[in-house]
């Protein structure tokens, strides 16, 4: 990361669609490291917050919209709130997924396959159905044993009710045009919805 | 002006954190407080529409503050965090025109202009019962327990999107359980995060952070942790055997939704607050709760399953 640059891989317009897009002034960042140590994901980052700022303001996109903790981001904001210089970099980040998603650069499908997954469900009930998410899950992700520990004591406890909750009164269907009216003009935009 | 208020239960009140919903219910019931559903409510999107986009996040959480508006209501209340963290960032960001255009495209008709502002169930009681009236209230005091409280990330942060005091030190929830009684510990960890929506596709990083917080609670010798966001509670209750397996540590540390503790407090029947649906056993904390009640001096060894 500190290492040489070199100068033809660098985008020149990355920071100001970042900033534009994030409502952020990214060159504020002079590279304290309080993001790092606060975040609690960064034991899993392969670049850490701080790096990912530097990487912005040096217009490393393929780096920066490449790499796997854009994905990782728990989303806790502590890395905001600690900012000296007020920059939410929580807000950074997300900014940074969506752009990445809209390229289809997915660098951990699992954790998208499990949001579409969610949003599949809420799409046909407009409401969460806890097992049609598990299900989904498994089928996108091929991973069978996902949770199979817990199965016993969610049986015992009766928590998950195996039919889903569908909004009454035409609720149901009004959810199900918004997902569509939005898929339909991310198409028409041009990216991944 | 007269505060109409409307309630937006969240999914999860109908899954796998019922016993929070129940909890919720019976403690305002006992506080006189109504709880009317937003008619026809939707989910808020949760994490998954965030982070895919927030202008779908926003449609899905303005259909709710539409119908609540629709219902004359200007007070909305929910349990959950992460409903409130959503229903607050989409009210905040619906204040940008291009970003609200953006979102009425997604909508079958515009957005109402004026939303209801949304709180927190914890919130909307500590309004409306300081912790003087709130100890007047209580029949059965927590004073055997020692307990921890954990917010998780959604509660107080973003500040200025939140408004729940210190972003990293919030007290409301330790206000309300001294006023029900109960000895609070100081819990350094109570606004970091427990892996959230990761228990899924990335279980090691959950596992990982929630047995921090479970360790530290423990360490401290608190007789249960105390939660107010029903992902925080599966991720520390149904998860901590996974949280145990990681550390290589028994935790047994019960983890109560606020609900349920102030709930027991305010003489509230055990059945009607979903205690018997928490994985670790909680029953050692009702025996003694219980027992000092009755004023019995007997010792309550081994009640800690």
């Amino acid at each position: 990361m500190n290492d040489a640059i070199v100068i033809t891989q660098r985008d020149t317009v990355f920071m100001k669609d970042v900033d534009a897009q994030s409502s952020q002034k990214v060159s504020a960042c002079y590279q304290c490291g309080n993001c790092t140590a606060g975040c609690p994901a960064s034991f899993v980052y392969d670049m850490q917050a701080n790096q990912i700022m530097r990487g912005v303001q040096l217009g490393l996109k393929e780096a920066v919209l490449n790499c796997r903790s854009l994905w990782m981001c728990l989303s806790c904001s502590t890395c905001s709130l600690r900012c000296p210089n007020s920059i939410d970099v929580a807000a950074v980040m997300e900014t940074l997924r969506h752009m990445a998603r809209r390229q289809n650069r997915i660098t951990v499908p699992n954790v998208e396959k499990f949001w579409h997954s969610f949003l599949d469900t809420v799409r046909v009930c407009g409401r969460t159905y806890e097992i049609g998410v598990m299900a989904l899950y498994i089928l996108r992700s091929l991973r069978v044993f996902t949770d199979l520990d817990l199965a016993p004591e969610v049986l015992k406890k009766n928590k998950l009710p195996f039919m889903p909750h569908v909004v009454q009164n035409g609720g149901a269907a009004a959810i199900g045009r918004i997902m569509r009216r939005y898929k339909e003009r991310a198409e028409r935009e041009g990216v991944r919805p | 002006m007269k505060t109409t208020v409307a309630y937006y239960p969240g999914c999860s009140a109908h899954g796998f954190s019922v016993d929070y919903e129940k909890s919720t219910q019976a403690v305002c019931g006992a506080l006189g407080i109504r709880l009317n559903d937003i008619p026809d409510w939707n989910c808020c999107g949760s994490t998954p529409a965030h982070a895919v986009d927030t202008e779908l996040s926003a449609a899905l959480c303005v259909r709710n503050l539409d119908n609540a508006v629709k219902a004359d209501a200007n007070e909305l209340l929910t349990p959950c965090p992460s409903c409130l963290s959503n229903l607050r960032h989409a009210a905040k960001r619906m204040e940008d025109p291009r970003f609200r255009a953006r979102v009425d495209e997604l909508l079958d008709n515009p957005a109402p202009a004026v939303f209801p502002e949304v709180i927190s169930v914890m919130q909307g009681i500590a309004r409306r019962f300081d912790a003087n009236a709130l100890a007047e209230r209580v029949k059965k005091p927590l004073k055997p327990l020692r307990l921890a409280t954990y917010y998780g990330c959604l509660m107080s942060r973003p500040a200025e999107i939140m408004d729940f005091g210190d972003p990293e030190n919030p007290t409301l929830m330790e206000s309300m359980l001294t006023a029900c009684g109960a000895e609070v510990v100081d819990f350094p960890l109570k606004t970091v995060c427990c892996g959230a929506s990761f228990g899924i596709p990335e279980r090691a990083v959950t596992a990982r952070l929630s047995g921090r917080i479970l360790a530290l609670a423990a360490d401290m010798r608190a007789d249960a942790l105390v939660v107010a966001c029903p992902l925080c509670q599966m991720n520390l209750d149904l998860r901590q055997k996974q949280a145990e397996h990681a550390a290589d540590a028994i935790f047994a540390m019960p983890v109560l939704y606020f609900t349920q503790a102030m709930g027991l407090a305010l003489g509230v029947p055990p059945g009607r607050l979903g205690i018997e649906k928490l994985r670790v056993n909680a029953n050692g904390l009702i025996d003694k709760i219980e027992a000092a009640a009755s004023g019995s001096t007997a010792p309550v060894e081994g009640s800690r399953p």
